[in-house]
């Protein structure tokens, strides 16, 4: 049986590009970066190139661009590295309710050392109001995070009218944006968005898990996370991932010539599996925008069924989808995305996320708009749920 | 996606006694949509035995395959020997479940006993019983997990 990724939030296929790029690093030019001798000679012109290559497709200097493990860690990084660095200025920090974990966390355990933060609600689309955001502002606020586009919801934030009233409060505070999921997929040009720091995670389009990137604007101070030596101009050291990094730049530069292509390539089957799906099930809906949307994120709701069991249907299928249902996650708590945008709890158990790849056909998007009723069908008419509402109690 | 037993596997691929029966003798329903299970368990019952036993779920690969299993178990069976049979019982014939899902998805004893309890409390002339909401796993919240 076929398989179809519809998760590529989870994993994307390398390129062999990619591949390419990475593969002399692990035997041949095993060295290290930081050597003088001839041996830190390719690796050190790997780090180059590929720093080269990421800072074409944010726009920005090679030497605003570090590189770190992940996108978690980026993310750690402006968030924890900002607040160490900047706490004689203040101590509150401005958040969305629907960021990753891995900024809600970060600024969760900052509290713990005193910091604050304001998590900022959202419409039912996902978006951030521009005006909650200036409201929120303090003279103490010295950071703000919002995502660039939801890895839930797709909804894309409008980052460059956040920026500037950020940048016009006059508390000097900080503006990051995690790039995470929308990277490699829409533009992330730094001076249009008008950011301070922008975290992006290769290995969501096409690169290597093990490398995360991360833009730090030209005088923007951070602490670093981890301390050592002058790797990363100092702000993360730790001997180089070589092969990752090179796989991340070459990823960057494939991202920077094929941002159109991938719209264009994406939008009709991302069209295609909305209509059909809302079209052929009943009560059935989408959450977040649709029109400012990832080209590659699909988010439904199926009431009256749980997710883990869609899932699990659909992984017979040969369809591999994630759910943001209170089961399939690993707390056992429903989407916080999804509670942040007005989705009851009982329906949030409902949900169907799918993230699209290049990997994923017009074809792969009708089979799965065939395989999709007959399972809701088949659980709806197990469910004391649907029983209920079919008899009007 | 859990790690199931082909047990688990094969009782949510064909769940055994789905449905519902409409003259039914009892009716247990136990759970709660915001944590994600509802099992609804009805029994016919005929000289003090399970006759006929359906049940319907709301919920994930372990809630399904937990309330085949306890219909599976106690057809046919004295109201004595079903009230004995417990959530543990239930998992262990389905050769386990993920720790995760130990408390959460496996009801399915529960709502049976539900169902008995409510046959009982008719034929003494008490009417039904309520529906239980339950939702015992709101303490697993993320910020105990989350520093753990």
């Amino acid at each position: 049986m076929k398989t179809i990724n519809f998760d590529h939030f989870a994993a994307t296929k390398m390129r062999p590009e990619v591949k390419s790029a990475m593969e002399p690093f692990f035997i041949e030019e095993y060295g290290n970066a930081q050597s003088i001798h001839n041996l830190g000679d390719a690796p050190r012109e790997a780090l180059d190139k590929a720093r080269v290559q990421a800072a074409s497709l944010f726009n920005c200097a090679s030497n605003e661009v570090i590189f770190t493990s992940s996108g978690s860690e980026s993310n750690n990084l402006a968030i924890k590295g900002a607040a160490f660095a900047r706490m004689a200025q203040g101590k509150h920090i401005i958040v969305s309710g629907i960021e990753h974990f891995s900024v809600l966390n970060a600024v969760k355990s900052l509290t713990k050392l005193g910091f604050e933060f304001t998590a900022l609600p959202v419409d039912k689309d996902g978006f951030v109001n521009p005006d909650d955001v200036k409201n929120a502002m303090r003279k103490d606020t010295i950071l703000v995070s919002i995502t660039h586009a939801s890895n839930e919801i797709g909804t894309i934030q409008n980052i460059k009218e956040i920026s500037e009233i950020v940048h016009g409060f006059g508390s000097g505070a900080y503006m990051h944006t995690d790039a995470n999921t929308s990277c490699g997929f829409i533009e992330t040009d730094v001076k249009e968005l008008g950011v301070d720091m922008l975290s992006a995670a290769p290995h969501r389009f096409y690169g290597p898990k093990g490398a995360g990137l991360f833009y730090l604007k030209k005088g923007t101070r951070i602490m670093p996370l981890i301390d050592g030596g002058v790797q990363e101009f100092g702000r993360r050291a730790g001997t180089e991932n070589v092969a990752a990094i090179a796989g991340a730049g070459a990823a960057c530069e494939l991202a920077k010539n094929e941002l159109n292509k991938r719209r264009e390539y994406l939008l009709p089957i991302q069209k295609h599996i909305i209509d059909t799906v809302l079209s052929s099930i009943d009560e059935v809906y989408l959450n977040g925008s649709r029109t400012n949307r990832l080209p590659n994120n699909i988010n439904f709701v199926i009431k009256y069924i749980e997710g883990e069991s869609i899932l699990m249907w659909l992984n017979n299928s040969g369809i591999m989808v994630a759910s943001g249902s209170a089961c399939t996650s690993k707390i056992l708590k429903s989407s916080h995305v999804l509670t942040a945008i007005g989705v009851d709890a009982a329906l949030a158990q409902g949900s169907l996320l799918i993230s699209l790849g290049e990997d994923n056909t017009m074809e792969d998007a009708r089979y799965f708009t065939e395989q999709l009723p007959p399972i809701v069908q088949k659980l709806r008419e197990m469910s004391p749920l649907y029983e209920e509402a079919k008899s009007g109690k | 996606m859990p790690v199931y037993s082909e047990k688990v596997m094969d009782h949510f691929q064909h769940p055994r006694n789905v449905g519902e029966i409409t003259d039914a003798d009892g009716i247990g329903e136990l759970g709660n949509p915001t944590c994600g299970d509802i099992m609804k368990i009805y029994i016919k019952v005929k000289d003090d035995k399970i006759e006929d036993v359906k049940f319907k779920t709301f919920g994930c690969g372990a809630a399904v395959a937990t309330s085949s299993m306890v219909t599976e178990l106690v057809k046919g069976k004295t109201l004595e020997e079903a009230e004995k049979i417990s959530n543990a019982a239930v998992a262990e014939a389905l050769d386990g479940l993920p720790p995760v899902k130990m408390h959460c998805s496996n009801l399915a004893a529960d709502a049976l006993h539900l169902a008995i309890e409510d046959y009982k409390s008719v034929k003494a002339g008490k009417g039904h019983i309520a529906k239980v909401e339950t939702c015992d796993h709101e303490h697993e919240g993320l910020d105990e997990l989350e520093h753990a």
